[in-house]
């Protein structure tokens, strides 16, 4: 009989290299905190060092309303193919 | 020492990483949660990139040899050698089984390169020392990351328990040829380039025993295999070979 | 009739106030969301399948690499979806369910078969190129954790179409079975592409109510038109063709002409019926059952750990 839905969610912040506070940037399912963080590490910041990550399981947090996270996107200094301008393209080439 | 064996050392390096990268990549879009399939493509990724500057390194030092051979580039040393050539060891090249088969692959190889790459940040060559140190980092987190799983499974649930008994006993025979010395790794310990193994091999084998314990497995008695560092492979090298170099070898000399 | 709430609400929309997940909502509004964003999330993780297919055949090192990371992204934005719709009050066991059952659709576009090496040029400059286009406008979308998820999709987004468009630069460039491969992967990908809009505007009952939303910025035909515009143009650069005989420029209108879309072709695959329908759920379902036990037995040690804790 499967507990799958004892893999609780976590609700995860992230404070950047050059951050001052722990943004909220979305959640993810683990089966306890040291897995959430290490998937936090993988999904959220794609392993970008010197980065803080808390989580927190999502049914400890208590809100009134959300603040408006702002959105991140760190890149990973040596994983250059994800950077847009990695590829060579034609410079007549529009809208991409 | 002569250029041929820092040569096939490298290679060795490269082989390695980058069978394991391929087979961990098998997995993406098939893991057993998201999260997971995340985490093990990133470990691939890892793996495929240390392949890449190895490879790179490789290639360098055949072009250096000079004479007016054609230039060897890192594709053709990925997609143009047969298995004889590949110098990975056995256990890479292993396929993946179910989850725990491949966790305990990971963590089994991420072992011995975390204290192999500890070793290599020393090294008198500083091509390799340089990429030493810079997979220090990823080889970390690949043992903590595996480690933990190795745990989980072992000591989970009756099943899974089970499970990791199979794969220990389908791998472990594995293991040995890690501390085996080939003859380019024995000629290049004299001018402080190679590792020593037999240093490695007893923090390898304290650090298997802890996590082994602590999921509650033991390893089997087992006679080593070995030939993958001299290219005698098992036969699930060729396969993954025959699917990965297909279009360089069905569309010879193009560029992708 | 409007109550007081359903005013409140719909001001906060016209307003660009994004709506956050313990605003009051209509119904209506919460279960077109929870489709929307779930549709959407499993369309990420049933499109990693079609490219998955090729990495273990990638033809380079950087190939390989590229793709890995670009089909992990895909990972990635499904988790972020699923994120997103969990904020309404639906689980992931609950939508995964859906997807399985057959219930939950997802792009059917990720029904077809790639068959080369150029199919990951063409999914990535067509596919992900359709999905750019619909997706951009959605970062103002008003409903905040969709908008943010969307926000950190399409930043990652873009590195995917370049990566697809420089794949069959480099094709369209190479050998002659090279350029049969680039020309064979468009003409095969080019109408599901354009059929990724949906039906046309006068076949789309809820685009309206989506609109006064803005869970639906433009409408169906209006992105498509922009998609075919944009695209008419490119493939100029790869020196191929796009296969539509009454593809032309139209310079009252000043936008493309297309031909016409065959629509039984369209509702067949979203009907189950395309060529990969059943294998995609089947690999889903396979990978899902597959990881039961890892799933279980993970819980378990958790358990344990907490029990180890407690003797300690």
């Amino acid at each position: 009989m499967e507990k799958q839905h004892n893999w609780p969610l976590w609700e995860v912040f992230i404070r950047s290299k050059q951050g001052l506070d722990h943004k909220h940037v979305g959640s993810l399912h683990a089966a306890d905190a040291t897995m959430a963080i290490e998937n936090a590490r993988d999904v959220y910041t794609r392993r970008m060092e010197g980065i803080s990550i808390w989580v927190v399981e999502s049914k400890y947090i208590h809100a009134s309303n959300p603040d408006e996270a702002a959105s991140f996107y760190d890149p990973a200094n040596d994983k250059v193919y994800r950077h847009p301008t990695f590829y060579d393209l034609p410079d007549e080439l529009k809208h991409m | 020492m002569n250029a041929q064996h820092l040569i096939d050392f490298s290679l060795h390096l490269a082989d390695n990483t980058l069978v394991l990268g391929h087979r961990n990549s098998e997995w993406t879009g098939h893991g057993p949660i998201l999260e997971q399939d995340i985490a093990l493509s990133n470990i691939a990724l890892d793996l495929i990139g240390q392949a890449r500057y190895l490879y790179q390194y490789a290639a360098r030092l055949m072009n250096a040899d000079g004479g007016n051979k054609q230039e060897v580039l890192e594709d053709m040393l990925a997609y143009l050698r047969d298995s004889w050539d590949f110098r990975n060891c056995l256990l890479v090249e292993q396929a993946n089984g179910d989850w725990g088969k491949t966790i305990l692959r990971q963590f089994f190889f991420s072992a011995y390169q975390y204290y192999f790459y500890q070793e290599l940040e020393s090294s008198r060559d500083p091509e390799l020392a340089a990429i030493a140190e810079k997979s220090l980092k990823e080889v970390s987190y690949h043992l903590r990351w595996s480690s933990e799983w190795v745990i989980r499974l072992g000591d989970g649930t009756e099943e899974s328990h089970a499970r990791m008994e199979r794969s220990l006993d389908d791998l472990w025979m594995y293991t040995g040829e890690l501390f085996l010395p080939a003859d380019y790794e024995q000629a290049l310990l004299p001018v402080d380039i190679a590792v020593n193994l037999t240093t490695i091999r007893p923090l390898w084998e304290e650090r298997v025993r802890q996590i082994l314990s602590q999921a509650t497995l033991t390893p089997p008695g087992a006679v080593m295999q070995k030939g993958g560092k001299q290219g005698r492979h098992t036969e699930q090298l060729g396969y993954l070979l025959a699917e990965m170099q297909f279009l360089q070898r069905a569309y010879p000399a193009c560029e992708w | 009739m409007t109550s007081d709430n359903e005013k409140n609400f719909q001001d906060k929309v016209d307003q660009d106030i994004r709506i956050e997940p313990r605003d009051w909502m209509p119904e209506a509004y919460r279960k077109t969301l929870i489709r929307q964003i779930s549709q959407h999330a499993h369309s990420e993780i049933v499109g990693m399948l079609p490219e998955a297919n090729w990495i273990t055949r990638a033809p380079s090192l950087r190939r390989k690499a590229t793709l890995i990371a670009k089909v992990q992204d895909e990972a990635g934005h499904g988790l972020y979806l699923y994120s997103a719709a969990e904020t309404l009050g639906i689980s992931r066991d609950e939508m995964i369910a859906q997807l399985h059952s057959g219930k939950a659709k997802y792009s059917s576009i990720f029904n077809y078969p790639t068959l080369t090496w150029a199919d990951m040029g063409a999914i990535g400059w067509l596919v992900d190129g359709a999905a750019i286009m619909n997706q951009v406008p959605l970062c103002r979308a008003s409903y905040g954790p969709y908008a943010r998820a969307m926000v950190r999709i399409c930043k990652e987004e873009s590195f995917h179409q370049r990566q697809g468009f420089e794949i069959l630069l480099v094709l369209s460039k190479g050998s002659t079975g090279q350029r049969r491969m680039c020309q064979d992967a468009i003409d095969r990908w080019w109408w599901p592409s354009v059929m990724m809009f949906g039906p046309n505007d006068d076949a789309s009952p809820n685009t309206a109510q989506s609109m006064q939303w803005k869970i639906k910025r433009f409408t169906n035909d209006e992105l498509r038109q922009r998609f075919i515009d944009v695209c008419a143009e490119q493939v100029k650069l790869l020196g191929m063709t796009l296969p539509d005989p009454d593809l032309r420029w139209n310079e009252e209108r000043q936008h493309y002409d297309f031909g016409p879309i065959n629509w039984d072709e369209f509702w067949n695959v979203v009907n189950g019926n395309g060529p990969c329908n059943k294998q995609r759920l089947a690999a889903r379902v396979q990978a899902h059952e597959d990881g039961a036990w890892v799933r279980e037995a993970a819980i378990a040690h958790a358990e344990k750990k907490i029990q180890y804790g407690k003797t300690a």
